[in-house]
């Protein structure tokens, strides 16, 4: 029989994550400090929109693009929150989760050989998708003493003639850095310059607490030169529902809702009705879910002060990038150590990169009982390590 | 600040204080002395304890019973108010707006004490017009806090 897979899916990794997933799953009594995904439910307003829409017998397709309704409300909230104008009926699509856009925008904007800049640690899908899509990913290890913000040099270091686009991942997953409006402000002129395309993956932008996040687009001449990815997941607790959005020049945004007709058709109906409901009524959800999630933030980074577990304060999305070098183990054999020996899954730092190495991700959507019980296991964890030394 | 203690401590009264500040961001100092004016201040009335007496050994009944009563010239509500709240057994009385003017929960040990307290204490007061006693079979959820189920994390227990 012929090889039925294409060269290219078979070149590309299986998630890091997978491993210790499936590991983590056999272990009935494990904690786990490990998921991406916030521990609310969607609130029940929320909710309670979908069902009714449901009893209605809102059941067929939406427009390719989503409903007008939810495409105005998105469009009012980046209007609200950024100050940036953006049209419903052009420059706005629906999609299936924030990952879907990603993968549509680079699949729209890519030729052959066209490079993109992935600054990482960052989440899993933007090198396959780029890979996918014809394109080189080209990687870009942030630092540590950068607070793992992307800094002018380090951009510049990393274009070439061939650079078309920049992911920029801010709030992050995993290390929880931000990037500020004058962070952003200095990588305008590079960008201007070389004459890129930016994908600003915005999914956590709700879960910042040292200011309000900034997005790139609100910035001079780079709404032009900017696809927003967002969504509901994070800010609404509604990652089963599976909705995002993305926000664009109407040329790239166009050809978008091409590629999206012709794989997804729409978005789930349901949700759409429901993420209405979100962006009219949810603002206080939103509130109350981010000052929990800071609360258990500062635990955290207290914690690990005690024990003295080095970790520069992350000011956004809900998880912390804690150092572990000091071990002299890779972040891998960290983690499996201490989830087999104290039953607490994390994710090791590699798993978004390998610049992640010597580091863990640990995520605080658990409630703060549920914290103190994996943190206390950490500190024996740590102290045992530092006594066998 | 005020607000942010109040929303912690309705939630969890005996929250360790220090650990409250961390969580906050806040001084511990500060924290200690903001309950402490608003114990004064008669803001913090009270930490109670929320408790499912289903699941133990002890008999009781709770009950709402909607009051209809006389407003009294010059007083209005609040001393029938007051005379029903002096009762020991009273919980809470509520004034509402609506089909009737006062609110009482109450509890006791059996039906029939509390069938007692109603008939021969609350009904013979003066300015009480009716009483309708509506006993309280389950509690789902009191005080924001779901009685009836417990909580299950059904998330993936490792996702990217």
């Amino acid at each position: 029989m012929r090889n039925p897979l294409s060269n290219k899916i078979t070149t590309i990794k299986p998630s890091g994550i997978r491993k210790f997933f499936d590991i983590v799953s056999e272990m009935e009594d494990a904690i786990s400090l490990g998921v991406g995904e916030p521990d609310f439910d969607t609130p029940w307003h929320i909710r309670d929109e979908g069902i009714y829409s449901l009893e209605k017998g809102k059941t067929f397709y939406t427009s390719n693009a989503g409903l007008k309704e939810l495409r105005q409300e998105i469009c009012n909230y980046y209007g609200r929150k950024q100050g940036v104008v953006y049209n419903p009926m052009t420059e706005t699509l629906v999609t299936v989760g924030g990952s879907e856009g990603i993968d549509l925008a680079l699949r729209c904007m890519l030729n052959p050989g066209d490079e993109v800049i992935i600054p990482t640690p960052c989440y899993v899908s933007y090198e396959p998708c780029t890979v996918m899509a014809d394109g080189v990913p080209v990687i870009l290890p942030l630092k540590n003493e950068n607070q793992f913000r992307l800094t002018p040099e380090e951009l510049e270091g990393a274009i070439t003639e061939k650079t078309k686009i920049l992911i920029l991942a801010f709030p992050n997953n995993p290390t929880g850095a931000i990037m500020e409006k004058s962070d952003l402000e200095a990588l305008v002129p590079i960008i201007e310059k070389h004459d890129l395309m930016v994908i600003s993956d915005e999914i956590y932008s709700e879960l910042s607490y040292k200011s309000k996040h900034v997005s790139i687009c609100s910035l001079p001449g780079m709404k032009e030169r900017t696809i927003v990815i967002n969504g509901f997941s994070k800010a609404y607790a509604m990652t089963g529902w599976r909705l995002g959005y993305a926000l664009g020049p109407e040329l790239v945004i166009k050809q978008m809702i091409k590629l999206h007709q012709f794989a997804i058709m729409c978005a789930p109906t349901t949700s759409q009705y429901a993420a209405i409901e979100a962006l009219k009524n949810g603002d206080d959800d939103v509130v109350e879910m981010t000052e929990a999630y800071n609360q258990r933030r500062r635990f955290l980074m207290n914690e690990f002060k005690e024990m003295n577990l080095p970790c520069f304060e992350p000011f956004g999305a809900f998880y912390v990038f804690p150092c572990i070098k000091e071990f002299g183990m890779t972040s891998e054999e960290f983690a499996l150590k201490f989830l087999e020996e104290e039953k607490v899954a994390v994710v090791p730092g590699t798993a978004f990169g390998d610049c992640g190495e010597g580091f863990l991700r640990i995520s605080y959507a658990y409630s703060i009982d549920d914290l103190k019980v994996a943190i206390g296991r950490l500190k024996d964890f740590v102290e045992k390590l530092r006594a066998e030394k | 600040m005020r607000e942010k203690i109040l929303k912690a401590i309705e939630k969890n009264s005996r929250i360790d204080l220090k650990e409250l500040a961390i969580m906050l961001g806040e001084e511990e100092i500060n924290v200690v002395n903001e309950i402490a004016a608003m114990e004064a201040e008669g803001i913090i009335c009270g930490y109670h304890t929320l408790i499912d007496w289903e699941k133990t050994s002890i008999e009781k009944v709770s009950a709402l019973i909607e009051v209809r009563v006389t407003p009294q010239r010059g007083q209005g509500f609040d001393t029938i108010a007051e005379r029903i709240y002096k009762y020991p057994e009273v919980n809470s009385v509520y004034l509402i707006s609506g089909g009737y003017d006062l609110l009482v929960s109450l509890e006791g040990k059996s039906l029939k004490e509390v069938s007692n307290f109603v008939s021969d204490k609350l009904s013979t007061l003066d300015t009480v017009l009716s009483t309708a006693t509506h006993f309280i079979l389950k509690k789902y959820k009191d005080h924001g806090t779901v009685l009836a189920k417990k909580y299950v994390d059904e998330r993936l227990k490792m996702t990217p």
